[in-house]
C-alpha cells in the first residue's frame, strides 16, 4: 500500500504536471513542424484530422528555396549574427575587464550605466534611433544592424564578463606581472582563457538575441534585399490568399532550426547566460 | 607603452570602444527623443518645438488612452501567471524525472526560438479557419462553429496573451530552477527529520531561498512585457479597430507607419517612467544582495 501511495504521489505531483507542462510548451511546435509537411489538398480539407498528416511532402520547404528569398535571407541573418556578436563580444571583453579590475576615473558611473543600458527595451528608442540611423545613411546595409545590435549585446556581455573575471584569482595575474608580463598582455594570455566558458555564454547567448531580434531589422531592412529570415518570413510570405500556411510554417521551423540546435549543443552555456542577471554568482 | 601599464589610462582605454557605440546608439537617440517628443517633427521634416503638445494631445487620444490600458493589463495578467507556471515548473524539473536534460531543454525553447517565428504558429492557431484548438472543440461536440480568437477586442487579447504566457514561462522555469538547486539538501532533510511536511519545507525552507530569483526575473519580466512589440504586432497588429495596441506597437503605427515621428516619440516616453522605476527597484535589490 506505501508502494502504491508513492507511486499516486509521483503521477499526480510530477508525472501529470510535466506532462501538462510539454503539451503546453511544445504543441505550438509541433503544429507548426505537422502543417509545414503537408500538400495543400490536405491541410485545405477541413474532415481531414488537421493534427495529423495524411500525406508528408517536402514541397513547402522546396518552395521556399526555389520561390522565395530564404536563402538570401538565411545568408543576411548569418553575416549579422556572426558580425554583431564578434563586434559586441570584443568590446564586453574590454569593458568587461576594465569594471571587474582596473580601477580608473568613472568607473563606478560607468559600470551603473551600463547596467541601466541593460535594461533598456528597443522599443524605448527606435524612433530616435531610426532618426538617428537615417542620418548615417545605414538604411537597408548590414552595418544598420552590426551597429545597432552592440546596444543590447555590450551591456549584457559585459555584465556577464564582468562577474567571471571576478571569479579569477588576482594572485595569478600578479604572478605573471612579476614575470614581466604586461598588463594587456596577462590579460590576453591568463585572463582570457580562464574565461572560456563565460566567454562561450556571452557568444552564444549574444549570437541567438542577434539572430531573433525582429523590431530593428524589421524598420532597417524591410525595404530592401538585406531582410533577416524573421522579417522576410513575416513581410514577404504572409499574403491575403490561403495558400500561404505551409510555406510560411516552413519558414517559421527552418528559422528556429539553427537556434535550436546551437542551443540544444550548448545548452549549460546558454542557461549560465540567462541566469548570470538573475542569479547571483 | 609605459601608458598602458598605467591602470587609470589603461582602464579608459578599455572603456573606450564599448561606450563608444552606446554613447552613439543609445545615448545620443534618448536625447534625440526628448527633443522629438516636444517637436511636431515627421520623418524627412524637422518640426517646430511645441512644448508639451505631444504629450497634452495623446491623453485626449481615445486609441492611446485605450492603448495604456492594454499595456498595464498585459503586463500585470501575464506576468503573475508566468510567474506562478514557471515556479510550478521550475519545482517540477528539480523532482526525479525521467530524461530530465532533454526536458529541461526542450521547455527552454519557447524562450530561445525567435518569437516573431513562433508568433506565426500562434496566429495560425488563433486562425479563424484552421485552428486546430476549434477544431478539437468542434470535434468533441463543445462548440459547433469555430472560434474568431483574433477577431473581438477581449478574445484578441487573451489570445495574445496566452502566446506571451507560453513564450515567457520557460524563463521564468529556468532562472527559478537554478535558484532552487542553490538549496542544500542538508536543510530540507533537517527539516522532514523534525517533523517538517511537504508544504512546511516549501514554505520555511525552500521560498525564502528562492525569494530573490523570483523577485529579480519578476522585476525583469515586467519591464520586457511592459516594452513588448513582437507578439502583437504579428498576431493583431494592434486590431481589431485598434483595440490591442500596446505602448510599443502604437509607437510603430505613429511615428513610422503614420510617420509622425515626434508624436510616435512620446508614446514611447510614456513608457519611460514605469521603466525608471522597475529599474531602480532592481538596482536597489541586487545592490543589497551584493552588500
Amino acid at each position: 500500500m506505501v508502494g502504491s501511495r508513492a507511486l499516486g504521489r509521483q503521477v499526480f505531483g510530477v508525472y501529470l504536471p510535466l506532462a501538462a507542462f510539454l503539451v503546453f510548451l511544445l504543441a505550438p511546435f509541433y503544429w507548426m513542424a505537422i502543417v509545414s509537411l503537408k500538400p495543400p489538398a490536405d491541410l485545405f480539407n477541413l474532415r481531414f484530422n488537421p493534427l495529423w498528416a495524411r500525406h508528408f511532402t517536402l514541397n513547402n520547404y522546396l518552395y521556399l528555396f526555389r520561390d522565395t528569398a530564404f536563402a538570401t535571407w538565411a545568408k543576411n541573418t548569418l553575416i549579422i549574427s556572426t558580425a554583431a556578436t564578434v563586434l559586441s563580444l570584443g568590446c564586453s571583453i574590454l569593458t568587461g575587464y576594465a569594471l571587474a579590475r582596473l580601477r580608473f576615473p568613472g568607473s563606478g558611473v560607468m559600470g551603473m550605466s551600463i547596467f541601466l543600458a541593460y535594461l533598456v527595451p528597443p522599443t524605448l528608442l527606435f524612433l530616435p534611433l531610426a532618426e538617428v540611423v537615417g542620418r548615417l545613411h545605414l538604411y537597408n546595409t548590414y552595418w544598420a544592424l552590426i551597429f545597432t545590435y552592440p546596444t543590447f549585446l555590450i551591456p549584457f556581455g559585459s555584465w556577464l564578463l564582468m562577474g567571471y573575471f571576478r571569479t579569477i584569482p588576482r594572485e595569478i595575474e600578479e604572478c605573471a606581472q612579476i614575470d614581466g608580463s604586461s598588463r594587456l598582455g596577462t590579460m590576453f594570455r591568463i585572463v582570457l582563457p580562464l574565461s572560456l566558458p563565460g566567454l562561450l555564454s556571452a557568444a552564444i547567448f549574444s549570437f541567438t538575441l542577434s539572430w531573433n531580434e525582429f523590431l530593428y531589422a524589421l524598420i532597417f531592412m524591410s525595404s530592401g534585399p538585406l531582410k533577416t529570415i524573421p522579417v522576410g518570413t513575416v513581410s514577404d510570405l504572409i499574403r491575403a490568399d490561403v495558400l500561404f500556411w505551409g510555406p510560411l510554417m516552413a519558414s517559421a521551423v527552418l528559422g528556429s532550426v539553427p537556434i535550436a540546435v546551437v542551443y540544444t549543443f550548448f545548452v549549460e552555456h546558454y542557461v549560465s547566460g540567462l541566469t548570470a542577471g538573475a542569479v547571483k554568482g | 607603452m609605459a601608458l598602458l601599464e598605467n591602470e587609470r589610462i589603461l582602464g579608459l582605454l578599455l572603456m573606450l570602444p564599448g561606450v563608444l557605440l552606446l554613447v552613439v546608439f543609445m545615448g545620443y537617440p534618448f536625447f534625440l527623443g526628448l527633443w522629438l517628443s516636444v517637436t511636431d517633427s515627421t520623418i524627412g521634416h524637422a518640426g517646430r518645438f511645441i512644448a508639451f503638445g505631444n504629450f497634452v494631445a495623446l491623453l485626449g487620444d481615445s486609441i492611446f488612452r485605450q492603448t495604456a490600458r492594454n499595456t498595464f493589463i498585459y503586463a500585470m495578467v501575464t506576468v503573475p501567471f508566468k510567474l506562478v507556471l514557471g515556479l510550478g515548473l521550475a519545482l517540477v524539473l528539480n523532482g526525479a524525472i525521467p530524461f530530465r536534460n532533454a526536458v529541461r531543454a526542450g521547455v527552454l525553447m519557447p524562450f530561445i526560438v525567435p518569437t516573431a517565428l513562433s508568433s506565426l504558429g500562434w496566429l495560425m492557431i488563433f486562425d479563424p479557419i484552421f485552428s486546430p484548438i476549434s477544431w478539437l472543440l468542434r470535434h468533441w461536440g463543445v462548440l459547433t462553429r469555430n472560434i474568431n480568437f483574433l477577431g473581438s477586442p477581449v478574445l484578441a487579447i487573451v489570445s495574445v496573451m496566452i502566446a506571451n504566457i507560453w513564450r515567457g514561462t520557460p524563463f521564468f522555469g529556468v532562472t527559478i530552477l537554478a535558484g532552487l538547486q542553490a538549496v542544500p539538501h542538508e536543510l530540507h532533510d533537517a527539516a522532514a527529520i523534525d517533523g517538517a511536511g511537504a508544504w512546511q519545507r516549501f514554505r520555511n525552507v525552500t521560498l525564502p531561498i528562492i525569494t530573490g530569483v523570483m523577485l529579480i526575473s519578476t522585476l525583469f519580466s515586467i519591464i520586457m512585457t511592459f516594452a513588448d512589440f513582437q507578439l502583437i504586432y504579428i498576431l493583431t497588429k494592434g486590431g481589431p479597430a485598434n483595440e490591442t495596441h500596446i505602448f510599443g506597437t502604437y509607437a510603430y503605427q505613429i511615428g513610422l507607419s503614420a510617420t509622425e515621428i515626434g508624436q510616435g516619440a512620446a508614446i514611447a516616453l510614456y513608457m519611460f517612467p514605469i521603466l525608471a522605476v522597475l529599474a531602480i527597484l532592481l538596482l536597489r535589490y541586487l545592490r543589497r544582495d551584493a552588500a
